[in-house]
């Protein structure tokens, strides 16, 4: 027989160490929060490889779709002058 | 789509992979490249969850609490592995429910190794150091594959495998040099242990029919005979070190091509256990039908607690 309801799907975030940001490394089953918290410590972090972790349902992330690329991310292609290299400084000018 | 328009995808596909570039969960695929992924990886997935069974079997009785920790964690990773494999499988829309479905109706395979019994303690040791070795050489060219999800999976699990081996290694080695019956034990173990190893690695390159494409997508980068033959050569020294012998009469230091010659594998035995004739195949399917089965109501209960505890945060919120 099939279980009532399935457990939902989680995202599991990790930082590895302060200083550092929360990655994502996978996800998991579980019930509720807690449990997926509970769930991403015995599966993502065996050896010590964070020091917090978020979950979050899989169902509220939202995405960019990989096919609206091209007009997506337009914007910032034809902006050479929002980089250092795109101005011209004598060589005198060591650092900057 | 027209089918112009699906061939000049497939072609930017397979350019996309020529060049080294990884395909993500949302990108364009055919539909024959998500459905081998979804095939190999949750059978990976299954190994891992199957794997777990024969050594589950000598936690209780590990000889020390030194060992009894270390099989503990191999099997726990074992468990985690095959998390790592389901997850990576669901971001290309299959289901975990339906991927447990096709394990339990015997749809899907497992690797046929563990459905060879684990009789002795000496088992231990071999199954880490001869099929964790085995994996480790299949696994290790999938760190580079080119599906995104996937290829994380394996470096995560490549990165614990390590230590399974060892552990394996370090079993035998203590065995061989123990008392007389130790070192039959572990004679006996490597006996048994070593041609299913073989078999492990795939069926020979003219009979394997994947070969050619999952090459191509970088699903596998070498053939199983050249994955063999790379295990044979790395295992036979370290067989000499610990003093026992490679149950092979035919075995052989080939001078001219730098690695070892070896005897007929027996193909009939391995086609049998694919086939579900081997010693422990109902075992393995009867443990792990039944413990999903005997865990249904956990299952249950967690979910009706979750709903009951929301349920409860939202009363108290209005």
């Amino acid at each position: 027989m099939m279980s009532v309801k399935n457990w939902p799907l989680w995202e599991i975030f990790v930082r590895s160490k302060n200083g550092l940001e929360h990655r994502h490394c996978g996800s998991l089953h579980a019930a509720d929060a807690d449990m997926a918290l509970e769930n991403a410590r015995d599966v993502y972090t065996r050896r010590n490889e964070g020091v917090s972790i978020w979950v979050v349902e899989s169902k509220h992330i939202t995405a960019s779709n990989p096919e609206n690329n091209g007009e997506l991310f337009e914007p910032a292609q034809d902006k050479v002058y929002r980089h250092p290299t795109f101005y011209d400084l004598p060589d005198e000018v060591k650092h900057m | 789509m027209s089918e112009d328009q699906i061939k000049s995808l497939e072609k930017e596909f397979e350019a996309r992979i020529a060049r080294d570039e990884k395909i993500e969960p949302k990108d364009w695929m055919p539909e024959k490249y998500r459905e081998t992924h979804i095939r190999q990886m949750s059978q990976h997935a299954h190994s891992e969850i199957v794997g777990m069974l024969p050594e589950g079997n000598w936690i209780t009785r590990a000889p020390s609490l030194r060992r009894k920790v270390a099989l503990l964690a191999k099997v726990q990773d074992e468990a985690g592995h095959g998390l790592y494999l389901y997850s990576a499988t669901e971001t290309l829309g299959a289901s975990r429910e339906e991927l447990y479905d096709q394990l339990h109706t015997g749809k899907a395979k497992y690797s046929s190794i563990f459905n060879y019994p684990t009789l002795t303690w000496a088992d231990m040791g071999a199954i880490g150091w001869l099929v964790d070795g085995a994996a480790i050489i299949n696994q290790v060219p999938l760190c580079n594959t080119s599906y995104g999800p996937y290829a994380r999976a394996m470096i995560r699990v490549c990165k614990e495998e390590s230590f399974h081996q060892r552990q394996g290694f370090e079993i035998m080695l203590k065995l061989a040099n123990g008392t007389e019956e130790q070192k039959e034990m572990a004679q006996d173990a490597l006996n048994r242990w070593w041609w299913p190893s073989l078999m492990m690695l795939g069926p020979t390159d003219d009979k394997s029919v994947h070969t050619a494409q999952s090459m191509k997508w970088k699903l596998k980068r070498k053939t199983n005979d050249e994955l063999r033959q790379q295990f044979i050569d790395q295992t036979v020294p370290q067989a000499d070190l610990i003093g026992l012998t490679i149950p092979d009469p035919a075995l052989k230091w080939n001078e001219e091509r730098g690695s070892y010659d070896f005897g007929e594998i027996d193909w009939d035995e391995f086609w049998q256990v694919v086939k579900g004739h081997g010693p422990m195949n109902k075992e393995r399917m009867k443990a792990r039908v039944g413990a999903w089965e005997r865990g249904e109501w956990v299952r249950d209960a967690a979910m009706a607690y979750a709903e009951k505890a929301q349920n409860r945060k939202e009363k108290q919120a209005v």
